[in-house]
Parts: C-alpha cells; structure tokens; sequence
C-alpha cells in the first residue's frame, strides 16, 4: 500500500500521521524532539506506522470469533508488548552508551546496579491497564534511572550527581541514534511473550505485517521547519498545515487559534481549508504555554493541575502582564497581597487567552465554526476563558476541540503530501 | 471635617474612574452641547469653553481597563495608552464624544489621529500641531492660524461660533482652575503631609472629566479640608520631584507606592495641562493672541517641546529649587520617546548639579510595584541619611 | 551569523550600482578633507532634507541616520548600540539615535574609515519624526553646535494648507537662511537655489520612471531592496548635482535595457525569477540586509512597490522640485515625505499601489525603532486587505539592532504568507 506522510516537527513533541491511498488516517506517531531533526522525525514516523500497522492488524481481527471486548484485549497486550519490547532495546543502548561513559569514573558498579534494576521492573512498567509517566524513552527511563540512582547512591550520597550526569550525556547518544523499531520483529517477540493467543490472532498480526507499505509522499512542517530533515520542495508553512489540517477534522471551521509551547498563531480559512490571513505572536513567548509552564513551576504543580485549579476560582484576578520574564513576580505578590491561587491562576489563564484575542482580532476575528488546537487546548481554564470571550466578542461561534488536536498540524501536512502524490500521478 | 475631605477625594475618585465619562453625558443632556475629547498634554480648553464645548481629557484607560480589542493595534513595543484609548473608542466609553483631538505629543499619538480618522470617520477628528518655532511672526502666526481652523471645525459641527468676548471670559475661568490649581500645589510644597498626592492626582483627573466650573468647586471644597485637617501631621519622608509622566498616566497604585515608601511628591508633571502656563492669561485684548503669546512664552519646558536655545534641564533644576525637592524620580511609561529620549540630558544636569536621582518605568495598567517600592524605599532612605 | 564583510551587499552588481557607491565614497572623502578644505558640514535628517539650500551655501551635508544605517551594515551598531545604553539611553528608544551616538563616542569614524568632521550646524528639519527633535538635542548637548530648526508641520488633515506653507517659507527666511549665511559666510542666492532645484527636478522624473517600471512584468526592479540603492544619491547629498542627473540616467538606461531583455532584478545571489509580486510598507532591517533580501529572492518575491522609497520624498504623485517658486517647492517636499502623511493617506497610497502595480499583497516589515511608521501599521495592513481584497503579511524586525532581527521567525512568517499566496492562487486556477 503507498501512504503519504504529513511530520509536525514542534519544539517539545514531533509529530507523524500517516494517511492511506485512499486518503485515511492509517496511524499516528509522537516523540519529544531533540535535538537530531532527523531522528525526531524518523523516530514520529516509525511510531506512526507501528499504529498504522496495528491498524491493519484490528481490521485484520475482525475475523477472530471473539467478542469486542476480548478482541480490544488481546490488541492492548500486543501493543503492551510490543511497547517493552521497544523500550528494552532502548535500555540495552543506554546500558551500552553508560558503561562506556563510566569506564575508569568508578562509578562502573553504580551503573550496572541501576541497569539491572530497570530491565528487571521494566515488565512491570507495561501491561494492559498500567499508567507510566510518559512515553518517551527520554522521560520514562530518565526518571526510573533518577529512581534507582537514589537508590544506589543510599549509601554514599556524593554518588547521585555524578551518576544522574552520566545518564543526562548519555541519553542524548541514545536519542540521537536511528531509531530502531521494525514492525514484524517487534510484534513477532511481543507475540511470543504471550500465553495462549489464539490462532486467527497470529494470522491477522502476520498478514499485518505482511502488507507493503511504501512511501509515497512526505510533507514536512513545524516549529524547527527551517532545519527540517526534507527537501525544500517538501516543506510546508505550519501556518498552512495547521489551517488545512483543521479542516480536515472539522470541515466547518473558519478560524483556527493554535496556543503552543513558543508560539500563538491565529488562523483564518476558507470552505476549502486554504488560509486567507493569519498572524503570529511576536518574539517574545508572552502568553503562549511556555508562560503556563512557568507558572506551574513556580507553585510547584503539574502542568495539567493549573487549569482545573483555576477553575475553582471564585473571581478573577486581573493580570495584566503575560511577560513569562515577570511571571514569577507577579505570582508572588499577588499571593503575598493574600489573593487566592485559584483566582490568581483564572486571572493568569484569562490573561493567556486575551493575548490570544489580540491577535485573532489582528488576523481578521473568530467566524463560525472556531477551532483551537495546541497544547493549551487540553487546559478546561483557558478553553473556559475563550469561551467567554469569544461568545461576548464574537456572537459565540461553536467551538471544536478535538482530542488528537496535537496532530493537527501533520494531519495538515500528510494532507498536502497526499496532493503533491496525486498530482504526480496526473 | 475629616469626612469632608474623604466625601470630597471619594467623589473626585468616582469621577477619574469612570470611564465611560457619565458626568459628560450628564453635563450633555443637561446642555445639549457638544463634548470634545482631547489627549494629554497641552490644548487650548479656553477655546473649546467659549464655544459651547465640553474639553474632555482622555488619558487613557488606567489599571482597571482590561484590553480586549485594543493589542489588535498596536506592537508589543509600543506604550499602553493607544491601546486603552482605541479599548475605550471601541467599546462605547467615548460615545457622548462628538470628536477628539490629539496635541502634538509624540508620532505615536499624531498616528493615533489618522486611525481615529479611518475608525470614526464620522467624528470629528483633529491634530492639533502646536508650533515649535516660538516667533511670534512665525510660530505664533502658524498657532493662530490653527486655532481659527480649529474653532471653524468646531463650529461646523454644531458648536456656538467664536466669539472674542466669550473667550475673554473663558480664559478668566480657566485662570481661576489654574489659580486653585497652583495654590494645591503651593500648599503641598510647604506642608505635604497635607496634601497627599494621591489626593491631589485624582482632584485633577476629575478635573479634566466635568465642567470646569465644577472642577473649581471641587478644588475650593478640597483646599479648605486639607487645611483644616489638623491631624495630619508631618512624616520623615524625603521630598522628591517625579518626572516624566505627563502623557500615559502612572497607576494611582503606583503613586501611592512611592508615597509609602518613604517620598512627598512635592513636584510632578502629572496631569500638566492646568500647569502648562505657570501665570494667568490676560482676560483683555485680543483673546486668541493672549492664547498665542501664552503658548509660545510661558509654556513648560516639555520634553514635547522643542527648547530653543535654552539649556537641556535648567528648567527641571527650577523646580527643583523652587518645590525644594531633595531628589528627582524620572518616572516615564514604557516606550514613551519623549521621556525616554529626553532622560539622559535631563540626568546630566541633575547629576551635574548633585542632585539625587534614580529612575523606572511603568505602564498605566501596572500591578505590581515590589521592585518600585524597594527602589523608591532605598532612595527615600538615602535621601535622609544624606540629609541628616 | 553575518559577519560585517558578508552584511555589505557586494556580490552582484549593477554598474549603477557601482557609481552610486563611488559618489557616497566620494562624498564621505570629502567630508574627511574639511577640516582641512575649511568646508563646513551641516547635520541633517533625510526627510525634509534641504540640500539644494545647503549646496546652494557650498554647505556639506552630513546623515546621520544614513550613518547609523550604514553601520549597521558594517556590523559596528550592536557595540555602538550597546555603548550608548550603557551612557544611559534607553533599551526602549531608536536604535538609530543610539547607534550614531555610539558612533560618535567611537571616534565618528564613517563607512569609508574617515573621521567625519564635527557639525558646524545642526539644521534639525523635524519633518514627520518625532525623535529627529530629540536626537538634535543630545547632538547639539554633545557637539556644542548651533541649531537651526525647522519645524514642518504635519499633514494631520491630509492636505498642505497655504498657513502650513507660509509658516515653513517663513522658518527657511527667518531661520535656516540667516543661520546659513553666519556658517557659510555667504549671501543667500535664490538663483543659485533655482538652478538647483531644476537639476532636481530632472533627476527626479528618471527616478519616478525607474520606479515606476515595476509595474511591468516581470518586474525589471526590486523596489526595495534594490530600492534603497536607486534612491540613495537624491535621498542623501546628491540632490540638485550634475551627478545625480547622470546617475539616474545611468540607471534608467540600465533598467530600460533589463526591461528589454524581459530580465528581472538583480540580487546578490542572481537575478530573481519573479514568482511574487508584493508592495512593502516600512524601513528595511540593515544589519542583516543581504539575509533579509535573499529571503526574499530565494522564493521569487520582488518588491514592485515600497513606502520607504519615498521616505525621502514622494515624487510618484506628481511633485517636482519647482525652480520658479523655490522656497514654497521645498516647504510642500518637506511636507510631503511619506512619514508626514497621515494615515488615509498613507493607506490610499498603499492600496493605489498594490493596485497599479498588479502586486498579491502588502507585506508591513514593522521595526521596533520607528514609531513614525510603525504606530497604526496593523490598522493600515488590515485597511488595504479591505480595500484591494490582496492579503496582507506581517513580519518584525528592527533598523540596526541585531537583536531584533530573528531570522528563523522572519523567515517562517514570509514563507508561510507567500505559502498562502500561492495556495490561494492555485485554488483560483490562476498559477
């Protein structure tokens, strides 16, 4: 099967959507960037035909005599496997990369302490139901590895920075290495770690795996556009992949705001998902989700907690400066003047959003039907807040959220690949 | 008489935050007369008083304002007030406003003009260039040539037609605000505890919002409490000159700040335009000369102003004498060129005649002054350690 | 990174291009000899420049915005920038102002490597800029020199009223003139002025023609980039020369030839294939000019049309240096710079000019130091989209601070906006 792929590549996730020949969401891929481009987007892209190929593989179950339930089942331990399978390989580099690294440093038992201790929980960390801090690689075992360093330096506390040092050199090494991940021999060793898979089971992953899937196409886009890993010609704006890719969600939209992690851009398109105006944020990242996240540090929460916590306000405190070089300030005197967190966090969300507001107001307003993407979509606070704004500033056009909103912009762009194909063809 | 003096500043505080100008639309349903909005800085209120029109001073929109519309306009690099204003434009604040006029401030505020042109087009919109050439054959020619246009305009939009005799009164009330004015002033120099000057910066703010015949009962009212306010008895705090804030206005928070942190403010230029000339206007002869020849002689040395031959900062020093400030706080909002600009020749001469200085800045929506007070403290504090 | 050597456009040229270096070199010597020669120097600004007046005094006239500017080409402004911070100017305020003055507390040392000679006369024509009055100031604390001021008036109604006129003929008799006679020691000669004026005049109808011939397809002219050269010699101390009649003849001769050969602009990577034509409203960034350009080039944009072109003058709408009435013709120029518009008629202009020049679209370039133009930009971009249906794009950037010159965000905002021109054409069927 040919595909086209659209690659999303932002300043903290890359993303991957990978669309059939017959224009489908096959599957869709994410990882953290680093600072390897190439293996940001190999590693986005990977992840998304893996999907894709579980894709194929639930299609392919639809002739296993089971119920749905039981069919959801077994394709959660597969992916499950498949998952550790993934991130023992991964172990078994870093273990590779840090016993170099630790030749000579005396810290050689120390290292060998931990790596034992991850591979050893590692099957605890993927199962049906389990919940793990993040997905990638980076995130998970920099955390265990922290876990267990705490522990093996018990004895001899001096032995913690200089181990934790050894990991942060040698992830990067690991992470800016190809990314291993062929689809047959992870779902094969998966396959093999489970007891008493039924037959038709087998055959669907085989027959999953079997099928050819061949590039057609890739588009690239993103934040680190300008070093994206593809040829010029294969390059497109964010601005004009997050417009497209939001038609394509919700065919009605008009206007599309997107608050990411550096940058506010707010979107104007036609019936047909072509931008007709757009405007960005200025230099400085006031009130894009960097300024959230430093909030968040500063009251020492998560970044998810902020937003329904604000939304236990019971006023709004006005915030006038979205300036992240001043966010912590304003924090503390606004708590030392005894204001509550939680109306001090509605005040900073509505803040974020009336940044917003200026610069949908600049690229021509809100029009009916209204989609907002972005990391800051997933905060109820500032959805809240644009709510309201957009009802008491633009008669209140609907408002489209969608779940996978983060693949919006590769959506968009496996959208364009998949144009650049089928001209081709003509 | 305490409660008097606290009715009297409530009052003047209802009035400056009022945005949505109600003692206009009230003076305009009373009148039928026309309302003129113009920006900070200097216009001829006298002309707009002898021709049926209510001079309405719009100096932004303060900390209380919040901006929906207003950052669609403008860069991050540009200071707040044309937000607030075009905020205030959009939202229906400036409704009783038949027009509006911008004085030559900054091309900041000259711009504004033409936006307001193309966002109002049905208003009356004016800049106002006041000359820079102080001859009077030249300068003074050219002024009055723009304040005949300027009351031509006005006329044609329904206001009474000028008339000599009528300006010859207006400038005598207009003399009378100023008088009362500089008698606050005075007063706060010799005795300050007396005249708090977060008291004094909301009497003017209301001032330039109501007629000014009320403005002068409001001021009368005002003096006679302050005087009588006998508890109030004198701190050690050091007496400071502030400078710099004579467009977008510093956040009544903010002044307060730097009262509590030590400071009376025996000098600003907070809301100059009473202060723009420092003597009474003849109330004979040809009045629109007397506006002339008052503008081209006796007006304030501005950073808006060009100063001819005269030497950058003598006139600051001045003040300083005269209001016998112990420091100078240059106290401009973000952005401002005028302020800005003109600082670091103002710094020299205060440096060069040993006088205390320091220097921040603000915008009018400002929250937050920790780092001002502590500035301000510090400064206060060196001040009397100094003087001791 | 560019380093000072890359940020001078040098690589390929026109022959124009060449002699309008040769005459700013020449100029900048002799400026250098003064002290020597004993000719005396007048600081000025570029808009509302009186040179004819001064030229008619044998006045040398010194820019010392074309100074900042070009320091900013050479890689000096972010020291010189820096250096006048650290004296306590502020981080808020024109970087032109703070680069010159940089520059002086440097030495004065001018792109040729020659010390420019101290001001005899500040002639502060203050001509739709509000810090020019400012920047005189600090010149004349530092300097000590005499001022002359002239303060036009600005066009608040859109129109030159015979009062504003008076009052700036007035200023010239009554000020400039006598303080140009005390520094020069010579009689003001109004035939002498009238022979300047009609060789500007003259000049100025091949600039207008040079101009004008983007309207052309392809465009044989980059009209800002390339611009900024075209305009150099009648923006600066040329104006009312023999020279400067040549130069423009030069040039119209050279794009009448391109225009011929159906050839597009030459930038300094090779000629540009058109594939965008855009109007420009705004300064250029100058310390990474050459970046800023091959932006351009790299996607086939060719400017058919800037406001910073007439920031010196606008000549397309008719006005002529008029020898018969001297001072009033130069009273109505200084009135008409583009700066000293206000903002209908900056947007008319625009809009005629997206118009008449078959452009897709206005790009604002709004720098952080020039209130002047930047103040009410998203207004006017948002006006013309109205008015000519053509898309608008927005992009950032300073005059001579680099700090202020984010290349990757320029660079995606252009990009995306050229993107969405040519998507917009492809589903019009018109690519």
């Amino acid at each position: 099967m040919k595909y086209t792929v659209g690659i999303d590549l932002g300043s903290t996730t890359t993303k991957a959507v990978v669309l059939g020949d017959g224009g489908e969401i096959l599957g869709r891929g994410i990882t953290n960037s680093r600072s390897n481009y190439a293996v940001a987007c190999e590693v986005a892209l990977v992840e998304a035909l893996i999907a894709a190929r579980f894709g194929l593989v639930e299609r392919a179950m639809a002739g296993l005599e089971a119920d749905e339930s039981i069919r959801r089942a077994w394709l959660e331990q597969l992916q499950e496997g498949l998952r550790l399978g993934q991130y023992r390989a991964q172990l078994d580099s870093l273990g590779a990369v840090l016993a170099r690294e630790a030749r000579g440093s005396g810290l050689e038992a120390g290292v060998r302490e931990i790596m034992d201790a991850l591979g050893a929980e590692a099957p605890q960390l993927y199962g049906p139901g389990t919940a793990r801090q993040s997905d990638f690689f980076r995130d998970l075992s920099g955390s265990r590895y922290r876990h267990f360093a705490s522990i093996a330096a018990s004895g001899a506390p001096g032995l913690f920075d200089p181990l934790v040092g050894l990991f942060d050199k040698s992830i990067l090494e690991v992470e800016n290495s190809p990314a291993a991940g062929e689809f047959s021999s992870l779902v094969r060793a998966a396959l093999a770690g489970l007891d008493g898979v039924p037959g038709a089971l087998r055959g669907a992953v085989e027959e999953a795996a079997a099928v050819p899937l061949e590039l057609a196409v890739s588009v690239g886009t993103g934040y680190g556009r300008a070093t994206l890993p593809f040829p010029k010609e294969q390059i497109r704006s964010e601005i004009l992949c997050h417009g497209l890719g939001a038609h394509a969600m919700f065919p009605r939209t008009r206007t599309v705001l997107d608050i990411g992690g550096q940058d506010t851009k707010a979107i104007q398109v036609d019936p047909q998902g072509i931008v007709t105006s757009f405007q960005m944020n200025d230099r400085c990242a006031a009130g894009c989700g960097r300024y959230l996240g430093y909030i968040a540090d500063e009251m020492n929460l998560g970044l998810h907690e902020l937003g329904p916590l604000a939304q236990q306000a019971t006023r709004t405190v006005r915030i006038n400066s979205t300036c992240t070089v001043f966010a912590g300030a304003e924090l503390r005197e606004r708590l030392s003047l005894g204001e509550r967190r939680e109306d001090i966090l509605a005040g900073l969300h509505r803040a974020v959003v009336l940044r917003a507001m200026a610069l949908l107001a600049r690229s021509g307003g809100v029009a009916d039907e209204f989609t907002f993407t972005g990391g800051v979509a997933k905060n109820p606070a500032a959805v809240e807040a644009l709510r309201q704004l957009t009802a008491e500033n633009y008669d209140g056009p609907t408002l489209n959220i969608s779940p996978d909103s983060i693949y919006t912009g590769a959506l968009g762009a496996a959208l364009f690949a998949r144009r650049d194909w089928q001209r081709s063809l003509n | 008489m305490t409660g008097e003096l606290e009715l009297v500043v409530a009052e003047a505080e209802e009035l400056f935050r009022d945005l949505r100008l109600g003692a206009v639309r009230r003076w305009k349903e009373e009148t039928g007369g026309l309302a003129v909005g113009y920006m900070p800085i200097y216009v001829p209120l006298e002309l707009f008083h002898a021709q049926g029109v209510m001079p309405v001073g719009i100096f932004g929109g303060g900390d209380q304002l919040e901006i929906i519309r207003g950052d669609a306009y403008y860069q991050s690099y540009i200071c707040h007030i044309p937000r607030s204003t075009i905020e205030l434009g959009l939202n229906g604040a400036f409704d009783c406003l038949d027009g509006m006029v911008f004085p030559a401030i900054c091309d900041v505020v000259r711009n504004l003009s033409g936006m307001w042109k193309l966002q109002f087009p049905d208003r009356l919109v004016r800049y106002l260039d006041v000359p820079q050439n102080f001859d009077p054959e030249v300068g003074g020619r050219f002024y009055r040539a723009e304040l005949e246009s300027l009351a031509a305009e006005l006329a044609a939009r329904g206001a009474a037609s000028y008339d000599a005799s009528r300006l010859r009164e207006s400038i005598a009330v207009y003399n009378e605000l100023r008088g009362r004015v500089r008698d606050l002033y005075d007063l706060r120099r010799r005795e300050p505890w007396k005249v708090p000057t977060h008291e004094l910066y909301v009497l003017l703010r209301a001032s330039v919002v109501q007629p000014v015949e009320a403005s002068i009962r409001l001021l009368d009212r005002y003096r006679e409490a302050a005087l009588a306010a006998d508890e109030r008895r004198p701190m050690d705090q050091a007496r400071v000159l502030v400078t710099g804030s004579f467009c977008e206005q510093p956040p009544l928070g903010l002044i307060r700040t730097l009262e509590r942190s030590g400071c009376y403010v025996v000098d600003d230029d907070f809301v100059q335009i009473h202060r723009w000339m420092e003597c009474d206007l003849p109330t004979g002869g040809d009045p629109l000369a007397s506006l002339v020849d008052a503008f081209l002689a006796d007006s304030v040395a501005s950073p808006v102003r060009y100063i001819g031959e005269e030497t950058k900062g003598r006139a600051l020093l001045e003040r300083v004498e005269r209001s016998g400030a112990e420091g100078v706080l240059f106290c401009a909002p973000s952005f401002c060129d005028p302020a800005l600009l003109d600082q670091p020749m103002i710094v020299a001469a205060v440096e060069a005649a040993g006088i205390p200085w320091t220097a921040f800045k603000y915008a009018e929506n400002n929250g937050q002054f920790q780092v001002i007070r502590e500035q301000a403290g510090t400064f206060s504090d060196s001040i009397k350690l100094w003087s001791d | 990174m560019t380093t000072p050597a890359e940020a001078v456009p040098e690589v390929r040229k026109d022959g124009s291009q060449h002699k309008q270096k040769q005459m700013i070199a020449d100029h900048f010597s002799r400026l250098a000899r003064a002290p020597r020669t004993g000719d005396k120097c007048v600081y000025t600004f570029v808009p509302g420049n009186l040179t004819e007046l001064l030229l008619s005094f044998d006045l040398l006239p010194v820019l010392p915005e074309i100074n900042a500017l070009q320091s900013g080409m050479r890689g000096k402004s972010r020291e010189y920038i820096s250096l006048a911070e650290k004296q306590g100017h502020s981080e808020d305020v024109c970087t032109y102002v703070k680069c010159d003055l940089g520059m002086m507390k440097s030495g004065n040392v001018g792109p040729t490597g020659e010390k420019i000679p101290d001001p005899d006369l500040l002639l502060l024509s203050y001509t739709g800029c509000f810090t020019f009055m400012k920047w005189f100031e600090i010149l004349r604390q530092e300097y000590g020199a005499p001022v002359a001021m002239l303060h036009v008036p600005y066009q608040g109604d859109g129109e030159i009223t015979a009062a504003m006129r008076d009052y700036v003929v007035e200023q010239l008799r009554r000020n400039v003139i006598p303080a140009l006679e005390r520094v020069s020691g010579k009689s003001y000669d109004e035939d002498r002025l009238s022979e300047l004026l009609a060789r500007s005049a003259r000049a100025e109808d091949d600039l207008v023609w040079v101009l004008e011939s983007a309207k052309n397809r392809p465009s044989p002219i980059d009209a800002y980039f390339g611009g900024v050269y075209y305009i150099g010699p009648i923006f600066t101390a040329f104006r009312g020369t023999d020279e400067a009649i040549d130069y423009y003849r030069e040039l119209r001769a050279e794009v009448e030839q391109r225009l011929a050969d159906g050839r597009g602009p030459l930038a300094p990577d090779g000629e540009i294939e058109e594939r965008f034509r855009l109007v420009v409203e705004g300064p250029p960034n100058w310390t990474s000019f050459r970046e800023f350009w091959r932006m351009f080039a790299d996607e086939g944009a060719v400017v058919v049309a800037s406001s910073y072109t007439k920031v010196g003058g606008v000549y397309d709408t008719g006005f002529r240096h008029d020898p018969a009435r001297p001072l009033e013709s130069l009273a109505d120029y200084c009135m008409g710079c583009y700066t000293n518009l206000n903002l209908p008629r900056r947007v008319e202009l625009l809009s005629r000019y997206v118009v008449d020049y078959g452009a897709d679209g206005l790009l604002v370039n709004s720098v952080k130091s020039c209130n002047s133009f930047s103040a009410g930009q998203l207004m006017i971009l948002r006006e013309v989209e109205n008015r000519t249906g053509a898309p608008g794009g927005f992009i950032e950037s300073d005059l001579v601070d680099p700090r202020y010159f984010a290349a990757s965000n320029i660079k995606n905002r252009l990009e995306s906006y050229l993107q969405m021109i040519d998507q917009k054409r492809q589903a019009g069927g018109t690519a």
